[in-house]
């Protein structure tokens, strides 16, 4: 990679970080904590919405939030010419 | 000896013939292999065992319990949230970076990119942090020893040490790695089976993730015939903002905890790296979202059994009962805690004159659920699983700062491989001896640091290692101020607030669980403003933490990696 394209990836690397990062906050500190009362009004298979998020939904958005930056990351790799294959081992 | 007792002894010792042979199979002979098992783990692999060491006594066999009744249902959410959160962080933040950056440690991360006195800080704190876990789960591996199979605390404490000695020396972290990917599974079969039993049992619906949504109107319902607060309902046990404070304690002390930075080090590649954070939140989360739903039934079962709001009579209580409150672990309510047995035996009891210890909640479910006896033998040893990776996964990172961070840094540059590996090997040693003192007399206070202890670490390792990979002009001394300071103010704030020291309410009525996250933010701050004033880090660093943003090889990484200094 050139300087330009460097600067390139990790713009957009930085982009996604950011974007997951606020549908982290959201669902945690947002639906779970700081939304809590007004979603609890809404009941989701029987639970109150907050609650739910609060103990179900909020974990569950976290392992889809890092599964998708691990399939977006991949692609930039690829498109950038620096992916990385298994069995490839470059520790020192 | 009771049907109970011979199954647990069944899977004890099956499961324990297990891990040796596989410590046994992959035994090292380098220092790579036994700090970072060659950085050859494959990422489910690696992921399983993140999860294994991670997920400690207290996970396996408190957190229900926690959310139950410490918490009264909402309130608990802070952890389940709080110890799941932070994997997003380390994987958006610190794996790939880390992993690229290379090395063994986290010392040797900030020892690299700042500077030596740095290192020191983060060696001491990485020692401190790990000995008060380890203890903790030292005697966890007690508990269920004396609960399950009537030996004594010493004894089981013994026992465990001797298997953890033997595949932890033995093995590195290669034999650490392949064992904890064996007591992962060994735990989470265990904690699903009764879950989904209990789930199947009383809803109809097995998947207990589900079906612990069809019992909470009723639950809320008999804690409002009890007098209690709903357990749905938000703000019962803790304010809005001290759940926040306490949530993000917890989320960015996960992501500076030493024992779960040093895993992405094993990973094969920079892709690896982030592929490991994702296997092991998802095997996180199958445990972390069934723990709420075993805590509802449990609750839910535990009031019906004992008559609602009607109450039993004490001969009639069920067996369960009798056996926990024989060991002291279910007493009478109130600030003395009377045992049961002071009742005369035809009082009333209903829940709410009881205390239950929140530790037996998983380890009775089985037998509230009145599941047959093989597979409460089967929780005992996935207890037993949990608490003996998590020991190891510490006993790693205290062995390898002593070794690599401290002798062949520090003491002795020219030790060869064999001499750093025999330090190593005699270092965890004698770690597992005092771990093992602590486990037989735990201090006092090891409870409580032990929840602290992720306060601590938000405050101190994770401005620093977040502002050293994404700010290339964080300097030095910067870095320095901001770990001393978080760390100093968030200490200082613990020792004045928690009950057995100061005991003082602190400021705006801020828990000594929830002080970590203003101490990052002070980190944070302090960090930034003195970076601006300090000399600049060398341009063939800044060089460097730009080269640790690309995958792949670079010129730089290359060179570091071969040991040349960029100061």
């Amino acid at each position: 990679m050139d300087d330009r394209q460097r600067q390139e990836y990790w713009r957009k690397n930085l982009t996604l970080m950011s974007v997951l990062l606020v549908i982290w906050a959201l669902v945690s500190y947002g639906a779970g904590i700081l939304f809590v009362d007004a979603l609890n009004k809404v009941s989701f298979l029987g639970f109150p919405l907050g609650f739910w998020f609060a103990q179900q939904g909020s974990i569950i958005v976290f392992v889809i939030l890092i599964g998708v930056y691990v399939w977006r990351m991949d692609k930039l790799d690829a498109e950038y010419g620096v992916e990385e294959y298994e069995g490839e081992v470059h520790h020192s | 000896m009771t049907e109970i007792q011979l199954w647990t002894l069944v899977f004890v010792v099956i499961t324990f013939s297990l891990y040796i042979f596989i410590a046994y199979r992959s035994r090292v002979s380098d220092t790579a292999g036994f700090y970072v098992a060659g950085g050859g783990i494959p990422a489910p692999a690696n992921g399983a065992a993140i999860a294994a060491d991670w997920m400690s006594a207290a996970s396996f066999i408190s957190l229900a319990g926690i959310v139950a009744f410490a918490g009264n249902g909402y309130g608990g959410s802070v952890y389940l949230m709080g110890w799941t959160g932070g994997y997003v962080l380390l994987a958006l933040l610190l794996a790939p970076y880390l992993r690229k950056f290379g090395k063994y440690t986290i010392p040797d991360f900030v020892g690299d990119r700042y500077n030596e006195t740095a290192r020191l800080v983060a060696v001491v704190a990485a020692i401190v942090v790990s000995f008060v876990y380890v203890a903790g789960q030292m005697a966890g591996v007690g508990v269920v020893f004396t609960r399950f199979l009537s030996v004594n605390t010493t004894t089981g404490v013994v026992i465990g040490m001797a298997i953890v000695f033997f595949y932890a020396v033995l093995g590195g972290m290669k034999g650490i790695t392949w064992t904890q990917v064996t007591q992962y599974t060994v735990l989470i079969i265990a904690y699903i089976i009764p879950a989904v039993a209990v789930s199947a049992k009383v809803t109809g619906v097995a998947l207990p993730q589900i079906g612990f949504g069809t019992i909470l109107d009723e639950l809320n319902g008999l804690q409002a015939d009890l007098g209690l607060d709903s357990y749905t309902e938000a703000f019962t046990q803790t304010s809005m903002a001290n759940m926040v404070l306490i949530t993000a304690a917890l989320m960015f002390g996960t992501a500076g905890l030493p024992h779960v930075i040093v895993r992405f080090y094993t990973a094969k590649s920079v892709r690896a790296a982030r592929y490991s954070a994702l296997w092991a939140l998802f095997f996180i989360a199958l445990l972390y979202t069934t723990a709420p739903s075993v805590a509802a039934f449990s609750k839910y079962n535990i009031i019906n059994e004992l008559g609602g709001t009607n109450g039993i009579a004490l001969s009639e209580a069920p067996s369960w009962f009798t056996t926990w409150a024989d060991v002291g672990l279910i007493t009478q309510s109130g600030e003395a805690a009377a045992p049961i047995s002071e009742l005369a035996s035809d009082a009333t009891i209903t829940f709410t004159d009881v205390t239950i210890n929140n530790d037996i909640i998983v380890l009775a479910s089985p037998e509230i659920g009145g599941l047959p006896a093989p597979i409460v033998g089967l929780v005992a040893a996935g207890a037993l699983a949990a608490a003996l990776s998590t020991a190891s996964g510490l006993l790693l990172v205290i062995s390898s700062s002593v070794a690599n961070d401290v002798y062949y840094k520090k003491i002795n540059p020219q030790a060869s491989e064999k001499q750093q590996l025999l330090v190593g090997r005699i270092a965890m040693g004698a770690a597992i001896v005092v771990a093992g003192y602590l486990g037989i007399n735990p201090p006092g206070f090891v409870a409580q640091v032990v929840a602290l202890a992720f306060g601590l670490a938000a405050a101190s390792f994770f401005p620093a290692l977040v502002l050293g990979i994404f700010w290339k002009n964080c300097t030095a001394i910067g870095a320095m101020t901001g770990m001393i300071v978080g760390l100093g103010v968030t200490f200082a704030y613990m020792l004045w607030t928690i009950p057995i020291y100061g005991g003082s309410d602190g400021i705006l009525g801020i828990p000594p669980t929830g002080i970590g996250t203003i101490g990052m933010i002070i980190n944070f701050v302090v960090t930034i403003v003195v970076s601006q004033v300090t000399p600049k880090p060398s341009p063939e660093m800044q060089e460097l933490v730009e080269e640790i943003r690309y995958p792949g090889r670079t010129r730089l990484v290359a060179a570091h990696a071969e040991g040349k200094d960029l100061h």
